[in-house]
């Protein structure tokens, strides 16, 4: 069991994917001869060729095409869109190609295409750098999203897309790729479906995705400090939503918080609390409470970045008050 | 040999018409619905191509695709019954009129949005090149397609990458209900081709023989010599958009200009004699590329007792496809999760 960062076990999925399957190849902008922006392809140029890690021009709805058209033919492409940002001009090919091309065609041919792409705010990045866009993703029938939360899922749930005959997209974060975690050495697949309960608790349910986990787990860290025992689920996957363990959650602690990067509107939070409503709305004890961002662009200037995304002391905020201790 | 290549053209043709004409009817009565885009006036442009592609070349089409299924070999029974929504559909009436697909004869679908084949088309360009296979990609797209970003990002990936892929405009000169010297600067439309170093040339669509041998040089270039080709036919619509579009923008001197220009009867006409384009200039050839079937001694004309039999062989088909796709059942909710959710492996292979 090795400690590893981020973006070395998408690396390492990368590479175990392309050395057991010739027909997997990966494309995007800057992966192969310069390595990758977040050194996710690095070194795999040298090793596959030029056919198979490709470095394509800046034409995001083209070449998240070209991976469809060749995913239909056979060939599973792993698409580097650089930022979510960028994943808006592919929204023509993925919404309405990629998403609907098994069903359009009556269940005979599929699209089993990867699309990776960092989401989430960082360092200043500004307004047109800063998207998150999950919300986006999760509401369309016929994609599966799925938010890693560290190395090891960013690992194995690689590997399962790659393998999965769904359209898959990976949504990874701007502020992780240096994150570090333990692997293990031998192969792992991890499911494409499932949240998981990351910390177990008996008085608060706390719900977390991707980078939103950890804001939920250093929140839980404090509530422990003052008696509180709260749970925190990993979402893990934002489409399917695992309705039973939201379920199960909540009918143990009867109060929620979840927690989401983005803005509100037709969100993360929105959809989860829907899901408790219909699932299990008569356990609750308290009104479920959402953190997030606030509706405005993400700004530029560094406090008033802070200001608008929501950190540890804003979930846990948001627990004290659904657990009537403000 | 080169009897049968023009039996076979002229049959696909009246097939073409017939089937439109009839799916027009079908509409009519309602039991066709949303938008149905027909083909009358354009046959000779899939029907041409398609007739120079190999069975192992891919084809990717647009919303007006039935005629590209057919001349692909799709059944007319298959198709209407698509048309008609129901569960013998070629797409299992999932689709429809405007995403018709067939995996097993490499038809890649209909698509509806104007522009989003280029991309995807490449896409399966570029699983041909990867294996290293003598096939080729078929594009079909209008006009009006030419003007979306796709169009420019995907001619400069294919000549880049040297893909096998053989775009081909149809040119109708109108993009829905503007005429294309309305949306386009350049309405030349092959000279665009130009700006990525793709060869392209411009063919007169109305005459299938003359889009056959075009499409066959195109396609023997991108065999023989790799990378992109780029045709561009000039036809024309008889009808509206789609039916629900009259065409009533378009002056009534030009729509019989090309009536009198109609390819169906063309073909006949010049099947019925010995030289096949009588009056017409014949296409340029490239050098090297063999010589036309049309042309020379093996060449035999069809009798008009031929015609008359190929008209009604397609109109007995068409009937038969129509009596078919109403017999055939309506498609379940239990169809359409199973169609959505065919192939799905969620959860990858598990853990070791």
């Amino acid at each position: 069991m090795a400690e590893i960062a981020y973006w070395e076990a998408i690396r390492r999925a990368h590479d175990e994917e392309m050395a057991h399957d010739p027909l997997v190849i990966a494309m995007g902008e800057d992966i192969g001869v310069a390595g990758g922006t977040y050194k996710a392809t690095s070194g795999l140029y040298q090793k596959y060729g030029s056919e198979r890690i490709i470095d394509t021009p800046i034409s995001e709805n083209s070449y998240t095409g070209i991976g469809i058209g060749a995913s239909m033919a056979g060939v599973r492409p792993i698409i580097e869109i650089m930022s979510i940002n960028f994943a808006l001009l592919a929204l023509d090919t993925l919404i309405n190609a990629a998403a609907k091309i098994r069903y359009m065609s009556g269940g005979r041919v599929s699209c089993p295409i990867v699309m990776r792409t960092p989401g989430g705010t960082a360092h200043q990045l500004a307004a047109q750098h800063s998207a998150r866009l999950a919300r986006m993703f999760m509401s369309t029938a016929g994609l599966r999203v799925v938010t890693p939360r560290g190395p090891l899922d960013a690992y194995g749930m690689l590997k399962s897309a790659v393998r999965c005959n769904d359209p898959v997209i990976i949504i990874e974060h701007e502020s992780m790729y240096n994150m570090r975690g333990e692997v293990p050495d031998h192969e792992v697949f991890r499911p494409l479906e499932g949240a998981e309960v990351v910390r177990t608790g008996s008085d608060i349910t706390l719900v977390g995705y991707n980078y939103s986990v950890h804001l939920c787990l250093a929140a839980a860290e404090k509530l422990a400090s003052m008696g509180v025992s709260a749970e925190v689920i990993d979402l893990r996957a934002l489409k399917p939503i695992d309705r039973d363990t939201i379920r199960r959650s909540v009918e143990k602690t009867h109060k929620v918080v979840v927690a989401e990067e983005d803005e509100a509107a037709v969100g993360v939070g929105a959809e989860i609390i829907s899901v408790i409503n219909e699932e299990c709305f008569f356990a609750l004890d308290a009104q479920p409470v959402r953190v997030h961002a606030a509706d405005v662009p993400v700004p530029y200037a560094r406090q008033l970045e802070k200001a608008a995304i929501p950190n540890a002391d804003d979930v846990l905020a948001a627990a004290l008050k659904v657990l009537g201790r403000v | 040999m080169n009897r049968d290549l023009l039996r076979s053209l002229v049959y696909d043709m009246l097939l073409a018409r017939t089937f439109e004409e009839r799916a027009a009817q079908e509409y009519a009565n309602g039991r066709i619905s949303g938008f149905l885009h027909l083909y009358p006036g354009e046959e000779a442009v899939a029907v041409g191509v398609l007739h120079a592609a190999e069975p192992a070349d891919y084809v990717v089409s647009t919303y007006r695709e039935h005629v590209h299924a057919l001349a692909r070999g799709i059944s007319a029974r298959q198709i209407m019954a698509e048309l008609f929504g129901k569960k013998d559909g070629v797409s299992g009436g999932m689709g429809g009129s405007m995403h018709i697909f067939d995996g097993t004869r490499r038809f890649m679908g209909g698509y509806a949005i104007v522009g989003e084949t280029f991309p995807i088309a490449l896409g399966v360009g570029y699983a041909i090149a990867y294996r290293g296979l003598p096939e080729a990609v078929i594009c079909f797209f209008g006009d009006g397609a030419v003007n979306q970003g796709t169009f420019h990002e995907s001619l400069n990936m294919a000549a880049l990458w040297r893909i096998p892929i053989l775009f081909v405009c149809e040119n109708n000169h109108y993009q829905i209900g503007t005429e294309i010297h309305r949306h386009s600067a350049v309405a030349d439309i092959h000279k665009r081709a130009c700006g990525y170093a793709i060869p392209a040339e411009k063919i007169d669509g109305m005459d299938v023989l003359a889009v056959y041998e075009a499409a066959r040089r195109a396609l023997d270039a991108i065999r023989n010599e790799g990378g992109p080709r780029f045709l561009e036919f000039e036809t024309y619509r008889f009808r509206g958009h789609s039916m629900a579009d009259p065409g009533a923008y378009r002056p009534a001197a030009e729509l019989q200009a090309y009536l009198h220009d109609d390819p169906v009867d063309s073909v006949i006409r010049a099947a019925e004699t010995a030289d096949p384009t009588p009056g017409k200039q014949a296409p340029i050839r490239a050098q090297g590329s063999p010589p036309s079937p049309f042309r020379g001694p093996a060449w035999e004309s069809l009798t008009a007792p031929d015609i008359e039999s190929l008209r009604a062989e397609a109109a007995a088909v068409v009937d038969d496809a129509v009596r078919f796709a109403e017999a055939s059942p309506a498609p379940t909710m239990e169809d359409a999760w199973h169609a959505f959710r065919r192939n799905r492996m969620p959860d990858g292979p598990s853990a070791p």
